[in-house]
This record gives structure tokens, sequence and C-alpha cells, in this order.
């Protein structure tokens, strides 16, 4: 009786949450699972036909996202300035930056027009714990572009901390604009200017110099 | 002759980004890596304001009335003219195979491509490259200078911003002797590039504080990439020391050598994941 109760636990777990199952997977299979799961969110959404991304980034957000280090992804974009960062600012950094970085890609959700991805072979070494996924999206009548998934090991399974599009990182591409932030108005400074950014939903005025 | 833009509205032009330049600015902390910011960022409204007044407007409408197929037949054309000059490229750079094979391709896909609305050489495995004189020169060796924002072009590094008018000439569209079909192909090239560009307006509009910073960052970025044909080494740096929190403002300078250090151990030779010999395994 108790073995079949364990068993039944066990199944459980293996059908269990996301996290779960996924955290076994090798850094590629992740990354083809998570974009087959954003692919197929951007098929079957209704709303974003529509120009409505509500309803498809809060999917992406419960799926995927999950798997993204935005610890680590702050912490680069931010630079050498983390380490003077207290552990309150960093985590106001981490979650106006989240929020910054859904914003403005979810713009680019209702881009899609049958796209597919091609995965190069994978290199890595058995004791790799920073992998870099690549990929080619392909779009009809266009060159390929180059998608690149930088992962690294943890605990919890591999995460991705940065992605590459065409050559430039998306992640250490806030470094100049968050340094410029910092120069003028310290940690806090660049704080203030992503939380503003992200109340305001109007354009700032041309010019904002 | 038409495509020269008129000397004296671009005089005027000068003059106003100038005031615009010697009004504004004022409270901005001065970016080391970019030593015209102000010239650069005055240039890089006018150029906005260009884009907002015309290009986009037109680009949106050839997005609006241009069925895909013409669309992917434009692109395979203007690319098509570009592939001597960039083959071209690739000789004077020493990459004589990828050379072959940009020229077998403008053959390829300028005989059984119709002249070049099809890009049938991709299909047969030649795959399209990306070079110009500003690359060429990088491998020699030539630093890549001072981030510019020219007006019309928008921005470029100073090395390539020199050698723009020679890549001009490179280009086939511009040797066109007959000026009406030159000046239909420039705008139209113009305004299909932009109409490719359309979606991610939205985007970089809201993905930073500080849209021209962002810019130049993702421009000399990719520009690098481009240079190192696809590899340049990404590093990625621990910040973290964590739980040493703000003390780390007060650590010796050793500590601070042997925080660089260990962020080192996490090169990404990027060098060494060879992009362009690697064959793709579609899915």
């Amino acid at each position: 009786m108790k073995a079949i109760l364990v068993g039944l636990c066990a199944l459980m777990l293996s059908f269990g949450p996301a996290g779960a199952a996924t955290s076994e997977l090798a850094p590629d299979e992740l990354v083809r699972r998570l974009s087959d799961e954003v692919l197929e969110i951007l098929r079957s959404d209704e709303g974003l036909r529509n120009g409505d991304t509500t309803r498809a980034v809060e999917r992406i957000e419960e799926v995927v996202l999950p798997h993204f280090n935005f610890r680590r992804m702050t912490m680069l974009a931010v630079g050498r300035d983390w380490r003077e960062a207290t552990p309150e600012q960093r985590q106001r950094l981490m979650d106006a930056f989240y929020s910054m970085l859904v914003r403005t890609y979810s713009n680019a959700l209702t881009q899609y027009r049958d796209q597919t991805i091609a995965f190069r072979p994978l290199r890595m070494s058995p004791g790799d714990t920073t992998v870099r996924v690549q990929t080619a999206v392909h779009q009809p009548g266009a060159q390929p572009v180059s998608v690149d998934y930088v992962l690294e090991k943890t605990e919890r399974g591999w995460m991705v901390f940065d992605v590459v599009v065409a050559g430039v990182s998306l992640v250490t591409n806030y470094r100049g604009t968050f340094a410029q932030e910092i120069r003028a108005g310290g940690i806090d400074g660049l704080i203030r200017a992503l939380e503003t950014r992200g109340s305001d939903l109007v354009p700032p005025p041309a010019g904002q110099s | 002759m038409t495509t020269r833009f008129p000397r004296p509205s671009f005089a005027v032009t000068v003059l106003a980004c100038l005031a615009l330049v010697l009004g504004g600015c004022a409270t901005r902390v001065p970016n080391p890596d970019d030593p015209l910011e102000r010239l650069n960022r005055a240039m890089f409204s006018f150029n906005e304001g260009v884009d907002k007044a015309v290009l986009r407007p037109a680009a949106q409408v050839y997005d609006t009335v241009t069925p895909q197929p013409v669309r992917t037949g434009v692109g395979n054309f203007f690319s098509n003219l570009g592939d001597l000059w960039i083959g071209f490229n690739n000789m004077l750079q020493g990459k004589f195979g990828d050379g072959f094979s940009d020229w077998m391709r403008f053959g390829l896909n300028s005989t059984f491509g119709i002249v070049g609305l099809l890009d049938v050489a991709t299909e047969a495995g030649l795959p399209k490259n990306d070079e110009d004189l500003g690359q060429t020169l990088a491998v020699w060796g030539v630093g890549e200078g001072a981030f510019v924002v020219l007006p019309f072009f928008g921005p470029r590094t100073l090395r390539d911003a020199a050698v723009l008018p020679v890549d001009m000439k490179g280009d086939q569209v511009w040797t066109v002797d007959h000026v009406a079909t030159r000046n239909t192909f420039t705008a139209l090239r113009l305004v299909h590039n932009r109409a490719n560009l359309l979606g991610l307006d939205k985007t970089f509009d809201e993905a930073s504080l500080d849209k021209y910073a962002f810019m130049r960052d993702f421009y000399l970025q990719q520009r690098r990439y481009k240079v190192h044909d696809g590899a340049p080494p990404i590093e990625y740096e621990d910040f973290n020391g964590d739980g040493l929190g703000p003390q780390t403002g007060n650590a010796s300078a050793a500590d601070r050598v042997a925080h660089a250090a260990l962020g080192r151990l996490e090169l990404i030779d990027a060098a060494e994941v060879d992009h362009a010999s690697k064959p793709l395994v579609s899915r």
C-alpha cells in the first residue's frame, strides 16, 4: 500500500511543475523546449492578432522567464557599479530592469510572421558550466538572423543569462546607458530612471537631454 | 544628380544642429568613449526628424502596398548587386574562398535567379556574406576611430565614414549611368531597407533610457561583430562579490584585482565557436 503511494507521488512529481521536469535538461534541449513554447504561444494566442500582447506576455512570463537568471543579467547590465550597490538597491534594479525588458520585448511579439528556428550543433565539454546555444531565425525572403542563448549551470538547472542577436548582447548593450545614468545620479539615479521609465507609457519628449 | 542633397538646405541644417548643440545638453556628463557625443546627438535627432517626416511614412506605404513575393524579389535584387563588391572585399581580406563564393552567387543569381530576383545561390549552398571596405581596413589593422553620426547616413565609425564614398562607388546601384534609373533604385532600396525595420521601431523606442546611447552601443557592438566575421569574444565578468555588498567600495586594490581575475575565468571565447563553418541543423 505504502509502495503504491510512494510510486504515485513519484509519478506526480515527474509530471509536476515545469521547473522540476526541465532542470535535468541539457542546455540546447532547454532552449529548444523554450522556443517551442514561445512559438506555440505566438501561434495560438488570439489577442496577439489584434495587437493585444497581455495574455501572451503572461504566459511567457509563466513558462519561459523562470529559466532566465535576471540577477545575473542585471549585474552584467549594470557592470562595475553593481559591487557598490546595497542588497536593496540590487533588488530594485533587478525588478525595474525585469519590467523594462518584458515591456520592451513584448512589442516584438506582434512581429511574428512564420519565422522558423534552426539550431546549430552544441559545442560543449562535459565540465562546462557556461555554454552558448546557437540558433538562426529564418524568415521568408530575408537573411537569417543569428540568435544565441548564453546559459550557465545553476542548482536549478541551466539558466539563460544573455541573448545575443546578430552579435549584439542584449544585456551588456545596456551597460553604456546605465553607466551614464550612474555617473549622473549614482545607483539611485539609475533606479529612479528605470522606475519612471516603467511608469510612463507615453514616449519621452524628443531630445530629452 | 538629384541624389545629391541640395547644398543650401544642408548648410542650414548643419547650422541648426550646431545651434542645438550649443544650446542643449549642458547637464550631460561627457562619455570618454564618445568624444563627438554632442555633435552626434544633434545629428541623431536631425536624422530622426528626417526619418519621421519622410522615410518612415514612405516605408509604411511600401509595407502596406507591396505583397511579400515582390518584397522578397526587391530585397534579393539589391542584395545580388552588392555581392560583387562583397566578394572583392573578401579577396582583399585574403578570404579567397568566400570571395569566389560571393562572385559565384552573383553569377548564379544574375542568370538562373532572373537578374537577381531569386536567391538561388543560397539554396545551392552559397551563403550570403556581409563585407565592405570599412571591414577590410579593419582586417588590415586600421582602428575604428571615434563614433560619428553622419547626416542622412546615420551611425558610422570614423574609419567607415572615411571610406563611405568608395563603398558607395563599389556598390553597383550608384554606378548605374541612367540618372532616373539610379535615383529610382536608390530610393527604392532606401525605402525597402527601412520597411524591414518598421517592426523594431517601438522596441527600439522603449528599449532604453536614452535612445541615442542605446543605438550607439548597439551599432558599435554589431560593427565589431561583423569585422570579426561573427566571432568577437564576449566577456562575462562577475561583478557579484555576494555578501560583501557595499563594503566592497572600501576593498583594497588587491581585492579588486582578485575580483577581476576571477571574473576573467568566466571568459567565453566565442572565437572558438566558429559560426561560418558549422552547418545548420534544421528542426
